[in-house]
């Protein structure tokens, strides 16, 4: 356990901060029951995947990926790596069609529901369930 | 000048049928919506899906003999471009989802209309041309990260078809929402995994990525990455414990999206899988081997006997198929576990089989749906009497789930036993012959409600229309067919599997 000095935990800040921003998401959208704070905690998830893919193509010392615009390279010029920033350019698109996509879903349920809590909606999906089964269920000598 | 680039076109156009596969839907789905006519929207569908089967058509030819095609997109050569890859593994699974798509979409016709809103039937139309094409474009790609794009395409068009149920039951509007959850949770978990994999290795295209990982043996973060893609794929999948989005997704979707979603979401999901437990992930990977043996194996043999006993306890026929359905994909997952080239001859022989049973019998209940109001056994009784040709395809499509002689789903458990029996694990063929027995008894409550109840006095009494009963039986006739003549699946499959096992391939590009 020796590599866990000060200066590993410092330079890896990013990281802590990540798996921190991740868990809260992911304990967002398990916990809570209101619909929209799942989203909002299925966004901080995604979010901090970008954070992940920012730090990593982070290069010591690096400047920004951009050539100068009359072309003239300096060899000795550090650039970070680029490559990461487009993945995430395209994650952050797929993240905001999935924010949308789910609070569009949210409306269509509160206007069916009229309600966005969890356990109100499950109330009911299971009181239909038990209207079914008394209905359908005695073909198959079920029942109540 | 016209002339000219019409030239050049054609005569480059085999180079470019990795990418027309995806294409033609993808670019069908702006159409229809820009034309917004219903009565176009289902040819324009249909051609699509017809030039994406002619086109994946052509490619299993052309990788039939052991060929690799790489496709450089944009003229950027890989690793650093994105590269479509197809080898005999992808171009089979592209033939299996442009085929059902083909078959499906006159069966749609009729069913959509009974089940959706006039002003929702050009947008659907779009919405399941995207679902195909993402499915499509995560089979072609040879890139880890493009592959993540496409399943959201595919995905995202998946949560609003399933959301399309609610017109008929409103619970398939969370039902979608939970779906659009946990999907997410998978798709994220998996950017997860790659990022770590792209840490160790600094690169994005599954060749190269599988050439630096054998060289990185033991490497940590390799480790977490191969973690984080195993359990989100596992969710697309519907791993026996992740697939609680899966029987109510496939029960109140309207019909033909079920019939659809059922052959070939997650198989498409289980070929992903196998693409980077045998090609980036090499079976010599100590590590992968525990987990497979450990983990998949028993959560296989788990999701097999769970998803049957439950599908036996159904009085909704669709749910029962799609709890059938966790218990099929035990046995595919189960190949995979055994880690040896039958078993994966098997999982993929299995994918093609239980994609075109699961067809058959979603479909069947889809007319079923149409005539009587519902899916609930009680709606379907004396259906035997009423529509005998949909329920001849009912009973066939239910022999061959159990796996009985002359019908599909026999080739591949007998394979799959053969598999077991082969690593030396009898006990294995044991479980997957008496989970095979829970088939029978779930099969049968079904038969038994259809055939010998008599018939309910308030229902439609014609049989489905000619446009269901066609794909129905195109779909229960392969059931039959490649029950029979197995060479044809067998030798597909087992290219494919050996294309698996060969390992890494090498980049066909010079560095």
């Amino acid at each position: 356990m020796d590599q866990f000095t000060l200066p590993f935990i410092i330079g890896h800040l990013n990281y802590w901060l990540f798996t921190l921003l991740m868990m809260t998401g992911l304990y967002i959208v398990v916990a809570k029951g209101n619909l929209v704070k799942k989203i909002v905690g299925l966004n901080m998830f995604q979010t901090s995947v970008f954070m992940l893919y920012i730090s990593m193509g982070k290069v010591t010392g690096g400047t920004a990926p951009i050539f100068p615009i009359d072309m003239q390279i300096d060899p000795d010029v550090v650039y970070s790596n680029p490559l990461p920033h487009v993945l995430i350019l395209t994650a952050i698109v797929v993240g905001i069609a999935t924010t949308a996509l789910g609070l569009a879903l949210i409306v269509r349920i509160r206007e069916e529901y009229h309600t966005i809590e969890e356990g109100l909606i499950q109330k009911i999906e299971l009181e239909k369930a038990t209207r079914e089964i008394r209905e359908f269920g005695e073909v198959m000598g079920g029942g109540e | 000048m016209a002339t000219e680039g019409v030239q050049h076109v054609a005569l480059s156009l085999t180079d470019h049928l990795p990418v027309l596969v995806v294409l033609i839907p993808f670019l069908a789905a702006p159409l229809v919506v820009l034309i917004g006519r219903n009565r176009l929207a289902w040819p324009l569908a249909f051609i699509a899906a017809i030039g994406s089967f002619v086109v994946s058509a052509q490619l299993l030819m052309q990788v039939g003999d052991g060929d690799v095609l790489s496709y450089h997109l944009g003229g950027w050569a890989p690793p650093l471009g994105i590269e479509y890859r197809v080898d005999a593994a992808n171009a089979f699974v592209l033939l299996i989802i442009s085929a059902i798509a083909t078959v499906l979409l006159p069966y749609t016709r009729a069913s959509i209309r009974a089940e959706l809103p006039e002003r929702h039937i050009a947008l659907f139309y779009a919405l399941f041309l995207l679902a195909f094409s993402g499915l499509l474009g995560v089979a072609v790609t040879g890139d880890a990260f493009n592959l993540f794009v496409f399943l959201e395409i595919s995905s995202l068009s998946t949560y609003v078809l399933i959301a399309l149920g609610a017109y008929k039951d409103k619970r398939a509007l969370t039902t979608a929402f939970n779906y659009l959850v946990m999907g997410t949770i998978g798709a994220t978990f998996y950017v997860i995994g790659i990022g770590f994999l792209y840490m160790a290795t600094g690169t994005l295209n599954m060749a190269d990525l599988a050439e630096r990982i054998a060289d990185a043996q033991g490497n940590r973060t390799i480790h977490a990455g191969f973690a984080f893609v195993v359990v989100g794929i596992g969710l697309k999948v519907a791993i026996y414990p992740l697939h609680l989005w899966l029987p109510n997704a496939y029960t109140y979707a309207p019909s033909a999206v079920s019939a659809f979603l059922a052959a070939t979401a997650t198989k498409v999901a289980v070929y992903v899988l196998m693409r980077f437990m045998f090609s980036v992930f090499q079976p010599g990977y100590t590590y992968e081997a525990a987990i497979l043996h450990l983990i998949i194996l028993p959560l296989a043999i788990l999701g097999m006997f769970a998803g049957s006993f439950i599908a036996i306890f159904q009085n909704d026929f669709k749910k029962m198929l799609a709890y059938s359905s966790i218990a099929q994909i035990g046995y595919m997952l189960l190949g995979i576990g055994l880690l040896s080239e039958t078993g994966l001859t098997a999982a993929i022989i299995h994918l093609f089989n239980h994609a075109i049973t699961k067809a058959t019998l979603f479909m069947v209940v889809g007319a079923y749906v149409l005539r009587s109001g519902g899916s609930f056994y009680a709606n379907l009784e004396g259906m035997g009497r009423i529509m005998p040709w949909t329920s001849a395809a009912a009973v066939v499509g239910g022999l061959s789930l159990i796996g009985v002689p002359g019908t599909a789903g026999f080739i591949s458990k007998w394979i799959l036993v053969q598999a077991a029996l082969e690593s030396g694990a009898w006990w294995i063929a044991l479980l997957v012959v008496a989970s095979s027995l829970l088939a029978v008894i779930y099969v049968w409550r079904g038969v038994e409600v259809v055939f010998l109840k008599p018939p309910q006095d308030d229902v439609d009494r014609r049989e489905a229309p000619l446009t269901m009963i066609v794909p129905i039986w195109i779909m229960a006739a392969a059931c039959v067919y490649f029950g029979l003549a197995t060479d044809v699946t067998l030798s597909a499959a087992q290219a494919a599997a050996e294309g698996l096992f060969a390992g890494p391939l090498p980049l066909t590009v010079e560095h």
